[in-house]
C-alpha cells in the first residue's frame, strides 16, 4: 500500500472507531427520516398533486429522504473539524509527512461510511412503510456508491466552509443557512419539471439533485431519474474532486 | 541536499525571519541559531512571536520574509522534508480523546509512515516511554492531564525526529506531572540526541532544562544565550525573572491577544 493510501486508511480508521463508539449522533439523524417519511411522505401521498410518474409519492421521495439525511448528516461535519482545531488535534496532523489530500480523503471516506449507517436506517424505515425498494445486488451496490460519493462530497464541503469560517458559532449560521436551499434547490421531494426556471438552473447544479437521481434509478422498483445513472456518477465524481481540491488547498489554513 | 545549517551544527537556523499579520507586525527580522542536541527555550510575553516562530519552523505558517532552515532543510522550499525530522506538541491537546492511547499512536505512527513489525516496535516503546502501558487500551478522554501531555510526547517522537518543538509543553500540569514530563524531556535529549525548541512562560521550567533560551519581546528577539550567563549579566543575585523582566520590560502576565489568552486558559482547564 503507497503511503497516500496508507495514511488515508489510518485517518478514515481513527473516525470510523470514534463514531462506533458514541453512535448517539447517528441515532438522533435517525429521527429526520422517520419524520419525513412517515408523516410528512403519507400527508402528501394522498394529496396526489405531484406528479411522480408510475410510482406512488412514497416511493418518489423515499430516494430524496435517504440523500437529505446524507446531507443533512455531512453538512455538520465541518463542526467536527472546528472542534479539532481548537483542541489542537489538526495542528498535530499537519505536521506530519502525509499528504493533506490523503488527511482530507480519509475524513471524506469516513463520512461516506457513515453514510451507509444511515442509509442502512432508511432503508428500513422505507420496508416498514412498504415502499417498493429494490433489493438486487447491483440495485444495492448502485445505491452504496451513490451514498458513499455523496457523503464524501456535502462533508467535503462541509470542511471548505469550515476551513473558510473557522468558528463553530459562524459554522451553526452558515450550516443552517445552506441545507435548506440546497433540499429544496433539488429535485428531492419534487420533480425539476415543476420548478420555475431560475430554481431549475440552480437544481442543474447542485449536486444533491444528481444523488437523488442516481438513488431513484436503483433504488425503487420502476424508478427512473432524469440523467443516465452514468452521467449522475460523473458529476458526483467531478464535483468530489472539485471539493477535494479546494478543501486541501485551504485546509492548512485552519491552524493559521 | 542538506543547506549550510546542518554542516555547520545547526540544528535550527533562522535569518531575518518576518511575519506580518495584516499591519501587525508578529515576528520581526528574527536570527536564532540552535545547535543540535540542545534543549533551546524560547521565552516571551502573550504576543511575543514564540507561537508564530513555531508554527514557521514546522511549516505551518509561511514567513513573510527571510528564512528558516530546520535538520538542514529550508521551511518553505522543502517542507516535506522538515515534517520528515521534526515531532511537534501544540500548546492545545492535540490528544484524540476519542480515541484510546494505543490508537493514537497507531495514528500518528500511519501519518509518519512507520508500519507493521517496526510500527508495532516504536508504539511499545512509545508506551513504556510514556509510562502508559496499562492504559493503553483506555480513551484518552479519562487521563489526567500529565498522562495526556506524556501521550503527546510520545506520539511526536514515535519516528525518532531529529528536532522536537514543543509549545508550553508544561501549562497547566500539577508539579509532579511537570516534573515527569521535564524528565522524559531530558531523556530525549540525553539517550536520542534530539533538539528540543519549546516555548514556555514558566522561568523555573526554562532554568531547569534549557542549555539556551531567547527572550522575544514584540516580535523582536531581545537577548539570547545560556541561562546562567543571562543571569550573571543582570547580577550577582539575578534569577530568569530578573532577566525577563529586564529584557522584555513587562512582567510575564502582561500583553497578548484574546484568542491566545482563550486558547491558554482552555488547554489549562482541560488539563487540570
Amino acid at each position: 500500500m503507497s503511503d497516500f493510501a496508507y495514511a488515508t486508511a489510518a485517518v478514515a480508521n481513527a473516525e470510523i472507531r470514534k463514531l462506533m463508539r458514541d453512535p448517539t449522533e447517528l441515532v438522533s439523524r435517525a429521527v429526520q427520516p422517520v419524520l419525513w417519511l412517515a408523516v410528512f411522505g403519507q400527508v402528501f401521498s394522498k394529496v396526489r398533486g405531484i406528479p411522480t410518474g408510475d410510482i406512488g409519492y412514497l416511493d418518489f421521495m423515499a430516494p430524496g429522504i435517504l440523500a437529505q439525511s446524507i446531507l443533512f448528516s455531512a453538512i455538520f461535519y465541518g463542526i467536527a473539524i472546528i472542534w479539532e482545531r481548537d483542541l489542537g488535534i489538526i495542528h498535530k496532523l499537519l505536521v506530519t509527512p502525509a499528504s493533506r489530500v490523503a488527511l482530507v480523503l480519509g475524513k471524506g471516506i469516513a463520512a461516506g461510511l457513515r453514510g451507509l449507517i444511515q442509509a442502512v436506517v432508511v432503508y428500513l424505515i422505507a420496508f416498514a412503510l412498504h415502499i417498493g425498494i429494490r433489493w438486487d445486488l447491483p440495485a444495492m451496490v448502485g445505491v452504496a456508491c451513490a451514498v458513499f460519493l455523496g457523503s464524501c462530497i456535502f462533508a467535503t464541503f462541509s470542511l471548505v466552509i469550515a476551513c473558510i469560517v473557522k468558528t463553530r458559532e459562524r459554522f451553526m449560521g452558515i450550516g443552517q443557512v445552506l441545507t435548506m436551499p440546497l433540499f429544496f434547490a433539488s429535485n428531492a421531494i419534487y420533480p425539476i419539471e415543476l420548478m420555475p426556471g431560475w430554481l431549475r438552473t440552480i437544481a442543474v447544479a447542485n449536486p444533491l439533485t444528481y444523488l437523488v437521481d442516481a438513488l431513484r434509478h436503483s433504488m425503487i422498483v420502476g424508478g427512473h431519474g432524469m440523467y443516465t445513472l452514468a452521467t449522475s456518477f460523473e458529476v458526483m465524481a467531478a464535483a468530489f474532486l472539485l471539493l477535494l481540491a479546494v478543501a486541501t488547498k485551504l485546509y492548512p489554513g485552519l491552524v493559521r | 541536499m542538506r543547506t549550510l545549517a546542518a554542516a555547520t551544527g545547526c540544528a535550527i537556523e533562522a535569518r531575518a525571519l518576518t511575519r506580518n499579520f495584516g499591519t501587525f507586525c508578529a515576528l520581526d527580522h528574527l536570527d536564532l541559531m540552535i545547535p543540535h542536541q540542545c534543549i533551546f527555550g524560547l521565552l516571551g510575553p502573550n504576543g511575543a512571536g514564540k507561537s508564530t516562530t513555531i508554527k514557521i519552523l514546522t511549516t505551518l505558517l509561511d514567513a513573510t520574509s527571510g528564512s528558516a532552515t530546520v535538520a538542514g532543510f529550508d521551511v518553505a522550499h522543502k517542507p516535506l522534508e522538515v515534517r520528515r525530522r521534526i515531532g511537534y506538541v501544540p500548546q492545545l491537546l492535540s490528544a484524540d480523546g476519542g480515541l484510546t492511547a494505543r490508537e493514537n499512536l497507531v495514528l500518528s505512527a500511519s501519518l509518519y509512515g512507520l508500519r507493521g513489525r517496526l510500527r508495532d516496535e516504536r508504539i511499545d516503546e512509545a508506551l513504556a516511554f510514556a509510562d502508559l502501558e496499562p492504559v493503553a487500551h483506555k480513551l484518552v478522554k479519562t487521563f489526567s492531564g500529565g498522562m495526556i501531555r506524556r501521550l503527546e510526547i510520545a506520539q511526536a517522537t514515535l519516528h525518532r525526529p531529529e528536532v522536537l518543538f514543543l509549545d508550553e509543553p508544561t501549562i497547566g500540569l500539577d508539579p509532579v506531572a511537570r516534573r515527569t514530563v521535564w524528565g522524559r524531556l531530558l531523556e530525549l535529549k540525553a539517550d536520542i540526541g534530539m533538539t528540543i525548541l519549546l516555548t514556555t512562560h514558566d522561568m523555573e521550567e526554562a532554568d531547569y532544562l534549557c542549555d539556551q533560551l531567547a527572550i522575544l519581546h514584540r516580535g523582536r528577539l531581545a537577548t539570547v544565550g545560556r541561562p546562567a550567563e543571562l543571569k550573571r549579566l543582570i547580577g550577582p543575585e539575578a534569577t530568569l525573572s530578573d532577566v525577563f523582566v529586564a529584557h522584555s520590560g513587562v512582567c510575564i502576565e502582561e500583553g497578548g491577544h484574546y484568542r491566545e489568552i482563550r486558547e491558554t486558559r482552555g488547554t489549562a482547564q482541560r488539563l487540570g
